[in-house]
């Protein structure tokens, strides 16, 4: 069974971005980036999937710049069998990914799509979803658990209040939460490898995607901040304040 | 030009996050629907018709909506979309694993997460695990929306002795049979949802095996919800579902007490549109007190049960 896995080069989860002044824009030009979190942790389940014997080959698709060559040489590393980069200068919105992802589905046939639940960045939480639709297939969202079984694979996923299991018909979307897995941790050796191997490359002009953004990010501003804490002296004063503020019952 | 609102229940009532959804949608001026799905409605339907500005109230009852599925919503979805300029839900759980799919099959972009309606056309919503507010500008014919509930009031009840709103009977598509419901694990279901809670605590990997014991009486006392930093789930002292942050759930109740948290960046995204947020911590360098309201340095494992103590005399 052929795996496709979705990966962005995404910014580091750690640093906090800066509103450039001029443009109004996020600048994310000189921030570091690395392969989004939860695409790791999806590329991670399709390379236990495969090591359990359930799986041929892995590939994996990134959508972006030249730079995004560094998080499939992390999937390489990891475990993928193939890369495809689809190059962007511009930064297509999410419905655009998933028309460019659906074209590379229609060309690979895999039988089990994986995204992550949602990248480090604008936070959209969309695209798997959106792939799903435009293909007909089922979804699994914030998955913390998968199972192949025959043509069907069971997912558990993270919902309000605990976990919801359902069963989706193959060819599915699974998009992955945080706890599906924990990836491991890669050898420098492997590192090496991924750099000799192979990185397809395909315009993402050429693929027949309306690239156009359908809608505009017209300016950032930086959320307020509370002062700083008062500090109390004891449990009797803090309910005296919480009493105050009413917002006991 | 009118608004559809999607609706969600907990299998028999309305829940809380629709509520607020509905307030968001009136920020259009335009009349609005809202699409009630489900295998037993009474209630819900009830519920609905008696809300400020609702003007129609769409019934969709089936058997196979029971447990309703990503793909066969979208389909009753778009089977009435047609009708409408403006389609708006919760981002809960289960509507953003929706509404994005209903979009792509209208060649439309959603506007996910908004936290502000600022204009008709124009939508304010967190990036960058908060750290960003962007506002954001949609020309299209057809706009579908997502909100997080909580930056929104509840829709009340209409006053007085109003009409309620009328009730249409929609003809619902058959299942698609792409997924099958297998089952439901839910833990603690007799708390308030983490997302919609009026009040959370949560704990902080610190708490230790005492998590439950600590919190647990104070969560009663306070009818809260009760929520836990990432390391506190990753060290297993509590659920998963539990985990409040920018990969967990992100809340904004009325009082939020963090208990031995730090206050790490992904958790601060988490919590930080808490309208008054309360720290304990013993480490009075701890980066939250720097996003509290009110802050007591202490020691928790006699500081808790003293809390406990105190709201019980009240």
């Amino acid at each position: 069974m052929k795996v496709l896995v979705a990966i962005k080069h995404a910014i580091d989860p750690n640093v906090k971005p800066n509103i450039d002044p001029g443009t109004g824009q996020v600048d994310i030009a000189q921030v570091k980036k690395a392969i989004n979190p939860f695409d790791e942790i999806s590329l991670e389940e399709a390379v236990r999937l495969k090591e359990q014997g359930q799986v041929s080959e892995i590939i994996a698709v990134a959508i972006g710049g030249a730079d995004a060559k560094d998080s499939l040489r992390h999937a390489y590393a990891l475990g993928a069998d193939r890369a495809l980069l689809i190059e962007t200068e511009t930064k297509p919105q999410p419905l655009a990914v998933a028309k460019l992802l659906k074209v590379i589905v229609e060309r690979e046939q895999p039988q089990l799509i994986f995204l992550g639940k949602q990248a480090v960045g604008e936070d959209y939480g969309q695209t798997g979803q959106m792939l799903a639709a435009l293909l007909g297939v089922g979804v699994g969202t914030f998955a913390s658990a998968i199972e192949l079984n025959g043509d069907q694979v069971v997912v558990t996923r993270e919902v309000d209040k605990g976990t919801q299991t359902l069963s989706l018909k193959l060819p599915a979307i699974v998009t992955a939460d945080l706890r599906l897995n924990e990836p491991r941790f890669i050898k420098l050796p492997n590192l090496m490898m991924a750099k000799k191997k192979v990185i397809e490359t395909l315009a993402a002009g050429d693929l027949g995607v309306d690239l156009a953004p359908r809608f505009r990010v017209v300016g950032n501003s930086e959320p307020q901040q509370k002062p700083g804490a008062i500090q109390l002296a004891s449990v009797q004063e803090l309910v005296a304040k919480l009493r105050q503020a009413e917002v006991l019952q | 030009m009118s608004v559809l609102v999607l609706a969600e229940t907990d299998g028999k009532q309305l829940k809380p996050s629709t509520y607020q959804a509905l307030t968001a949608a009136q920020a259009w001026q335009l009349p609005v629907d809202i699409l009630v799905y489900g295998s037993e409605l009474d209630a819900a339907t009830t519920a609905a018709r008696q809300l400020n500005g609702v003007r129609r109230v769409l019934v969709a009852q089936a058997k196979h909506l029971q447990h309703p599925l990503v793909e066969d919503v979208q389909e009753l979805v778009l089977s009435i979309a047609s009708q409408y300029t403006h389609i708006l839900s919760a981002h809960s759980v289960f509507d953003k694993s929706v509404v994005p799919g209903i979009a792509a099959r209208l060649d439309i972009a959603p506007v996910t997460d908004v936290i502000e309606i600022r204009a008709p056309d124009t939508y304010v919503r967190p990036a960058y695990a908060g750290n960003i507010l962007s506002t954001i500008e949609n020309p299209q014919p057809l706009q579908i929306i997502t909100v997080r509930a909580t930056a929104f009031k509840p829709a009340a009840l209409r006053e007085g002795n109003g009409v309620d709103a009328e009730l249409v009977v929609i003809d619902v598509p058959p299942t698609r049979g792409l997924s099958q419901w297998i089952g439901e694990q839910l833990t603690h279901s007799d708390r308030p949802e983490l997302n919609t809670a009026r009040v959370v605590i949560a704990g902080g990997r610190s708490l230790g095996e005492q998590f439950d014991a600590l919190l647990n009486p104070i969560a009663e006392q306070l009818d809260a919800a009760i929520g836990a930093t990432r390391a506190c789930v990753d060290a297993g002292f509590a659920a998963n579902d539990l985990q409040v942050g920018q990969t967990g759930t992100i809340i904004a109740p009325e009082l939020y007490i963090a208990v031995g948290i730090s206050g790490a960046m992904q958790h601060l995204a988490g919590i930080k549109d808490s309208k008054i947020i309360v720290a304990i911590n013993h480490d009075p360098d701890a980066p939250i007190f720097k996003h509290a309201d009110y802050g007591l340095v202490a020691d928790l494992f006699t500081a808790l049960p003293e809390l406990t103590g105190a709201l019980q005399q009240h």
